[in-house]
């Protein structure tokens, strides 16, 4: 598996939360390649591995959405409203373009009040004031366009200096690539616990997908993979970690300490970089979720490094996603192999 | 005009000051089909034959430069600060891929996670010094190997044609302009005039100042894209003009009280040739007019613009049927001008 590769095809297809099919169709072909047990159901790609019923039954889950908009009404000089999926800044929107996907895909630009009625240039557009402009009559959209279609920033992944990556949709896609990377390490292990791998949807909404994905799955143990806070210029050090320094294993009170403590020497043990993350409350992750389902799990973090996080140029760095699927596939050896 | 040429003009890089590369593309096109000299300050200067002799020298311009943005410092964590070139607005570059120096590094403007800003942050968006460009380089170091500053920094925007007849691109203000003098330039005219494609509109009609100056002409037609905010938030004369109303001719804007007489003719020379004409419905903007309407002892002068949808971002839009009405009545006044 070229890693590069497999994460940039990931991050550009897409699945914004609540319509997240052509995302996970494209998530699910892949994990094929390490199980044929695996489906999509209510939205999760779900693949099932080890040894049916044999405990502990580990989950290892990164969601598979990404933020974006929703076509809630066509003017009658066919520019349409949209409403948010997930949080948007919405300092950046102005003139961003974007791809509507509607019956077929069409192209389009976000515009607001135009500078020159808006002398004010700091000011943030309101939702309300914010349209897309698809070059097409009101008669024309209806044509293609149904309220409800999705609406992605029109970005490429891009390749920047060493190993870093760009593109809109990294969170979570490179957890995704993370996951399949960690199985492609330990395919030939005979594995002696049950695992269960999802890719959730609608975690941007509120960790929905995760919620009745872990219903269904009942594991003892969770690793919500996703992606957090790389420092950026105009951040705190306090609140972020550091790009290229590893995996970021999470501590919280609403994680399990004991699972926490063995990433850490197990990344100790092999010798991968790792980051410490402390949250002083939920994770803001699927983790949240995980950790009370049904009569409750053991429940962690492990977060891949990203600057510009729900912008159309987050930033990762390969390395980091290389090292947090060694981690993984380490955890698996040790617990299941 | 075709979509194509456009296209290969917005996506050359050329930021006011370092428009060489519009210039080698334009001097690869024109050459051959007219005399033509650079000035000193990177003008274009072309003087092509017609079939006979003008009565009057017109002069027709556009300009070869584009906004964006340099590189003033590079930071000890390798991102470098920019100040803007031209007139932009910060929040059209907050978020937007860009290409740093000569050899068009990939970088990125960030900007801190909405998860970590306060309240007021949210509501309020980051003037340009608050903003960098990430190019993906580990500390100083690593980024000064590849970035200085004086570094130029373009827009990233891929050229799309959408919905009906649509186009968006970067630089479209003033690339089209640049695609019409090549297309007049390769065309058989009926009288000799003189083409200047110059630099530095953005940062003050720099180049078309010096240019008028050699030129010395009676008229001149000045080729450009103008504001038009024909989009929701806008209504009535707010809107300026429209995409899809045809070639937009100002009486008066922030640089120009346009020449009366040519302003009629235009009118006259559309409806005459059903070619779709507007005026804008505002004072507002300004274009290489102002420089060269008060050149020497003067120029009679007239714009003829495109209406062009979020100016100056990196997603210039403008629908294909107003380009082809400017063209069409800049040629025509071109050649009504030559014999006035």
């Amino acid at each position: 598996m070229d890693l590069e590769k497999s994460i940039m095809s990931l991050a550009d297809a897409r699945g914004v939360s609540g319509d997240e099919t052509n995302a996970a169709e494209l998530a699910l072909s892949m994990l094929k390649g390490y199980t044929d047990d695996c489906c999509i159901k209510n939205g999760n790609v779900i693949g099932r591995f080890g040894c049916k019923g044999s405990k502990p039954h580990i989950l290892i889950d990164a969601h598979i959405d990404q933020i974006g908009f929703t076509v809630t009404h066509i003017t009658d000089d066919g520019f349409l409203k949209i409403a948010g999926c997930g949080g948007i800044d919405r300092r950046l929107l102005l003139a961003q373009p974007v791809t509507v996907l509607a019956k077929e895909p069409l192209r389009g630009v976000i515009c607001a009040i135009p500078p020159h009625l808006e002398t004010d240039e700091s000011k943030v557009p309101e939702m309300e004031d914010i349209c897309v402009d698809v070059g097409l009559t009101k008669a024309r959209a209806e044509e293609f366009i149904s309220l409800g279609d999705k609406i992605v920033f029109a970005s490429r992944c891009v390749k920047l200096q060493g190993d870093r990556i760009t593109g809109a949709a990294l969170d979570d896609r490179c957890g995704v690539a993370a996951i399949l990377r960690a199985l492609e390490l330990v395919k030939d292990k005979a594995l002696h616990s049950e695992i269960t791998v999802m890719f959730s949807a609608q975690e941007e909404v509120g960790e929905r997908g995760a919620k009745i994905g872990a219903f269904d799955i009942e594991s003892d143990i969770a690793i919500a993979v996703d992606v957090s806070f790389a420092l950026t210029a105009d951040d705190s050090e306090v609140k972020c970690g550091k790009l290229g320094g590893g995996c970021m294993i999470g501590y919280s009170p609403v994680l399990d300490r004991g699972l926490s403590q063995t990433f850490k020497e197990i990344a100790e043990k092999r010798g991968l970089t790792y980051q410490i993350e402390v949250m002083s409350g939920t994770t803001g992750t699927n983790a949240d979720r995980f950790s009370v389902n049904k009569g409750g799990a053991r429940a962690v973090t492990l977060s891949i490094p990203l600057k510009y996080m729900h912008t159309p140029v987050e930033v990762i760095s390969l390395a980091d996603v290389e090292n947090t699927a060694q981690l993984i596939a380490a955890y698996i050896t040790e617990v299941s192999a | 005009m075709t979509a194509e040429l456009l296209k290969k003009l917005c996506l050359l890089n050329g930021v006011s000051g370092d428009e060489s590369r519009v210039r080698d593309f334009i001097l690869s096109e024109i050459s051959g089909y007219c005399e033509y000299r650079v000035d000193p300050l990177g003008n274009i200067i072309a003087e092509k034959k017609g079939k006979s002799a003008a009565s009057k020298r017109v002069m027709v311009s556009a300009h070869m430069d584009e906004v964006g943005m340099v590189v003033t410092s590079v930071k000890s964590d390798g991102t470098l600060t920019i100040s803007p070139v031209g007139g932009i607005d910060p929040r059209v570059a907050i978020g937007r891929p860009v290409f740093v120096g000569d050899s068009d590094i990939y970088g990125v403007i960030g900007a801190k996670a909405v998860h970590n800003l306060s309240a007021d942050e949210k509501k309020t968006a980051p003037k340009f010094d608050a903003l960098y460009v990430d190019i993906g380089a580990e500390d100083k170091a690593a980024a000064e190997k590849l970035a200085v500053p004086g570094d130029f920094v373009h827009f990233s925007s891929e050229f799309t044609s959408f919905g009906d007849g649509y186009l968006k691109a970067k630089a479209i203000d003033d690339r089209f302009g640049c695609a019409v003098m090549i297309d007049l330039i390769k065309s058989e005219l009926p009288y000799d005039c003189t083409f200047t494609f110059v630099v530095q509109e953005e940062v003050g009609l720099r180049g078309s100042r010096a240019a008028a100056y050699t030129v010395d002409p009676d008229f001149a037609i000045v080729l450009e894209a103008t504001t038009a905010a024909d989009i929701p938030l806008a209504s009535g004369e707010k809107r300026c003009c429209e995409l899809g109303g045809g070639a937009v001719v100002s009486y008066m804007d922030r640089s120009t009280i346009y020449d009366r007489e040519l302003y009629r003719l235009s009118r006259e020379i559309a409806s005459e040739n059903r070619i779709k004409w507007q005026t804008k419905t505002m004072v507002a903007g300004g274009n290489d007019s102002g420089a060269i309407h008060i050149s020497r002892g003067g120029v009679r002068t007239i714009a003829v613009s495109a209406p062009c949808r979020y100016l100056h971002s990196p997603s210039c839009t403008v629908k294909l049927s107003d380009l082809e009405d400017c063209e069409r009545l800049a040629s025509l006044m071109l050649e009504k001008m030559c014999t006035m």
